[in-house]
């Protein structure tokens, strides 16, 4: 059996998978059951100057009939009393030694953090996660994300919490900043262990069409609020990745955002996390999701041979290169697999509407063709398509050659100017604008217009 | 013992003919409407025959506009929520969706489609009006799915419409015809209101055409005159005991079971003669009103059922019984039906010929003639140069509904012969722009 305990930056879990500092770790209750369930850690609710919070705090982005494919919230830190959380704090270790306990701190003064630091560890905390991330509420009392965004005022506080901190540290960064690194390096400069990421992101998840109001409502009102969920999980996994390729960064990751089971896990572990942190699926579905992310991570690593996930952890970052160091000589083409083609011809239209206009209709059939010289292996065609295996994208280049944009700039034959020979769409063919009035107007004519005998009217020339 | 126990409230007979396919709730709707893959140049579109934009509808439902949904389906077809419980869409829409050639289950137009519609209806909703008044009048004879849909459209193209029915009820076979599982009554009913709501042309119930001088005054009074009549009685078999009380007419028996309900008696043993959807109905229906034993009989195989294949299913789920390949000699009984004689029939080359000497009597205490419906000759015959085709069907042109008197134009079962109400609904429509043409000319 594989091995899935860690030892991150000196913080032991019996696995990867920490419950993120949010409303699951607000209380020792929450956190025991979680680790009743298998959790192998948990980052509590950040602790601080406790807050009031206002009624009505989240809101979804629903897609079609998927609930909470986005989720944000407008609570702030922790709203009890800082003796109560250290009380059950130590509880919780004294019950589970083995598991992780991350203390989430954010409050202002050198004061105030020298004495939050030395509670926490007195009360049994493995290390503190520094919350600047939060980009609602805390941030516009200077702290949170106004904290993650000030590179320099990060670093200060990171190491006034250095000096006194005795376990290891992880700084939290916002993804509220045109470049994750920056915060990321001062936290090293400042001498943190590690960083987490991403926080949430500022965001309003919807309009109340009705109430003209941004959700979550508070009496009419709202605020913008901080984005979560399955949404996020591309933002997040290249600001990991960014991190995780920065030669001065050189901090274990723990990675946070749309991790809802094992493989978005691993996505993120291959791109450089060491431990992975849950929210918001823990929200939506419960504690139980844990079951899934261990067995599904453990099948992984026996059926790839990995023995522990430090195998695998950045596995995939050799791989993601700058776009400038890409093969164009690398070509893949859209093959539609007839057997499996249902004909909604989605393919069609996207590629007609959406792409290169690389799929053609032929009478008597509803199985598209692929025109061959026309497709540029964008992909879209075999996205849009909803059966499994159906339209596959196969290598059509001989596999011999390699040129990047980088190679071509030095050899001197990219494209330079406006009506450049050399424009890779030169030569590409595309249909006289004026074939496009009337092709298919036929075909979104509403019902009325169409004959009775299941034939459509076709309209008139002009 | 019977399948069902014989239904003696309106609860019970509620229960033994629960809707097939219920109205969904917004939850449901939500969910099936986000299966659908909105197809480039939909396959269910072109499955309707009144060319409903399906795709539309349901991403219009999927996005939270019903109202905007039941607009696209009423555009298309004034029978709108009808179609969406009684049409048979597992051979037309829903047969057509592309999930079938995954395995997968194709979406469930129908009851998103009356989902839309039943919404609209409810909440009397205006979605359309009359157009603005063109000083013209037309007659429409029969107030069944042909005739109400020409009278929408009538009426949405300004003409003043008066609608003439036979009977007490609008809607045609819609209300006197389908099997009540499909659609209750009072579905059927607020569909009517709401459409009569919403076009205001004049119904007059208990108002049958059938004499030559009511035509004349018609003709007369009106620019033009739309036939909506439909189909006659079940067709006579010429059988000895024909006449015998408890055989009778598929038509005349749901008709009576559409308007009494569980007030209707059926027979212990039914014998449900045919292999059409009617017989299916027949049949399932006087299981559920109780029989013990209802045998479907069908001169030819069972493989040659004009029946959908779903209908027979339907009828074999609530305990029919098919007796293939026999042909009604003669209704037995002294009085009262006693039983049929059949003879055994074989199937050479497409031809039944009869086995002789394979006569047997099956005993039953009631005979269910579903043999199909006469053409409504005689009354046809008194318009002056209609013609009619080899087998009783109107003529008309195709694209326009027009007869061979120019004056008169024609949709539905008297047209095609016999079809579902969405076909005389589509056709319906069609046929008021052709009066609408020619009266504009």
């Amino acid at each position: 059996m594989p091995d899935l305990s860690i030892n991150f930056a000196g913080i032991k879990s019996p696995n990867p998978f920490w419950l993120a500092s949010a409303p699951p770790t607000n209380s020792g209750y929450q956190i025991m059951k979680a680790f009743d369930a298998g959790w192998g850690g948990a980052v509590w609710k950040t602790l601080g100057v406790p807050v009031v919070n206002v009624s009505s705090r989240y809101g979804g982005v629903n897609y079609r009939d998927k609930r909470l494919v986005g989720f944000n919230n407008i609570e702030l830190i922790s709203d009890r009393p800082l003796a109560d959380n250290l009380r059950e704090i130590e509880e919780v270790k004294k019950r589970f030694p083995n598991h992780a306990v991350i203390a989430s701190l954010m409050v202002q003064t050198r004061q105030e953090w020298h004495d939050i630091v030395r509670q926490s560890q007195d009360a049994g905390a493995d290390g503190f996660e520094l919350n600047f991330g939060c980009p609602h509420g805390m941030c516009e009392r200077g702290m949170g994300s106004a904290v993650g965004q000030e590179p320099k005022v990060l670093q200060m506080i990171v190491e006034w919490v250095m000096e006194v901190a005795k376990k290891p540290v992880i700084v939290k960064l916002t993804p509220n900043i045109s470049d994750i690194t920056e915060p990321a390096m001062a936290a090293r400069r400042a001498g943190a262990d590690a960083i987490s990421l991403i926080n949430t992101i500022q965001s309003i998840v919807g309009v109340d069409l009705d109430q003209f109001s941004p959700y979550p409502i508070v009496d009419g009102k709202g605020t913008n609020g901080g984005y979560c969920g399955p949404a996020v999980k591309p933002i997040a996994l290249n600001m990991v990745k960014n991190c995780a390729q920065h030669p001065d960064i050189k901090l274990p990751i723990s990675g946070i955002g749309g991790i809802e089971n094992w493989r978005d896990a691993v996505e993120h572990i291959l791109l450089g996390a060491s431990s992975v942190q849950v929210c918001t699926a823990a929200m939506h579905f419960g504690f139980g999701i844990i079951r899934e992310m261990t067995s599904g991570l453990e099948q992984y690593m026996v059926e790839k041979g990995f023995n522990t996930i430090y195998d695998f952890v950045g596995k995939a970052l050799p791989n993601v290169l700058h776009w400038e160091d890409l093969n164009m000589k690398y070509k893949v083409t859209a093959n539609i697999n007839e057997d499996k083609c249902i004909g909604c011809q989605l393919c069609y239209t996207a590629c007609e509407d959406g792409a290169h206009q690389a799929i053609k209709l032929n009478a008597g059939t509803r199985i598209p063709e692929i025109i061959e010289e026309n497709c540029v292996g964008c992909n879209l065609c075999s996205l849009v398509c909803p059966v499994e295996q159906c339209i596959t994208m196969e290598r059509t280049d001989d596999a011999t050659q390699h040129l990047t944009w980088k190679e071509r700039t030095e050899a001197g034959t990219a494209p330079t100017e406006f009506n450049d020979e050399k424009a890779g769409g030169r030569h590409h063919w595309v249909p006289e604008p004026s074939a496009a009035l009337g092709k298919e107007r036929h075909k979104t004519l509403p019902g009325k217009a169409r004959l009775y005998s299941g034939e459509t009217v076709l309209p008139t020339e002009a | 013992m019977a399948e069902f126990s014989t239904p003696t409230t309106e609860q019970q007979f509620a229960e033994n003919f629960a809707q097939l396919k219920p109205v969904m709730n917004r939850t449901e709707a939500l969910y099936e409407s986000s299966r659908c893959l909105f197809c480039f140049d939909a396959p269910c579109i072109k499955a309707c025959p009144s060319g409903i934009d399906i795709p539309q509808f349901i991403r219009q439902i999927n996005s939270g506009n019903d109202t905007g949904a039941a607009r696209t389906i009423y555009e298309a077809n004034y029978f709108g929520n009808a179609c969406g419980k009684v049409c048979p869409t597992e051979v037309l829409c829903e047969g057509a969706c592309v999930y079938n050639l995954q395995e997968v289950k194709p979406i469930e137009i129908g009851r998103l489609q009356s989902f839309a519609t039943t919404k609209v209806i409810k909440n009397g909703e205006k979605l359309f009006g009359p157009g603005a008044d063109n000083g013209k009048k037309v007659a429409v004879i029969g107030a069944g799915p042909a005739g109400i849909s020409a009278a929408c459209e009538l009426r949405s193209l300004g003409y003043d419409v008066d609608v003439f029915e036979a009977k007490a009820q609008p809607s045609g076979l819609t209300v006197y015809g389908v099997a009540p599982y499909k659609i209750t009554n009072e579905e059927t009913l607020a569909e009517m209101a709401y459409l009569q709501s919403q076009f205001g042309y004049n119904v007059h119930f208990n108002s049958a055409i059938s004499s030559r001088e009511e035509l004349e005054k018609l003709e007369n009074k009106y620019d033009a005159i739309f036939l909506g009549i439909g189909l006659g009685k079940t067709n006579e078999l010429g059988l000895p005991g024909e006449d015998k009380i408890n055989c009778t007419g598929a038509v005349e028996f749901i008709a009576e079971l559409r308007e009494f309900q569980h007030k209707v008696a059926v027979g212990r043993k039914v014998i449900v003669l045919g292999g059409g959807n009617t017989a299916m109905d027949a049949a399932s229906e006087s299981s559920r009103l109780g029989a013990e034993n209802v045998i479907l009989a069908y001169r030819r195989a069972k493989e040659e059922m004009g029946a959908y294949e779903f209908e027979y299913d339907l009828a074999k789920g609530v305990g029919v019984k098919g007796l293939f390949n026999v042909a009604p000699v003669e209704i037995t009984g002294n009085g009262y039906v006693a039983g049929v004689k059949f003879i055994r029939t074989e199937t050479k080359d497409g031809k039944v010929s009869e086995i002789a000497g394979s006569e047997f009597v099956e005993p039953c205490d009631m005979v269910i003639k579903a043999t199909g419906q006469a053409k409504q000759t005689e009354f046809l015959s008194l318009i002056p140069g209609l013609k009619l085709d080899g087998k009783g069907r109107i003529i008309a042109n195709a694209h326009t509904g027009q007869t061979s008197n120019p004056k008169y134009f024609a949709s539905g079962d008297a047209w095609n012969g016999g079809a579902e109400v969405v076909n005389a609904a589509a056709e319906a429509k069609l046929t008021a722009r052709g009066i609408h043409a020619y009266l504009s000319k």
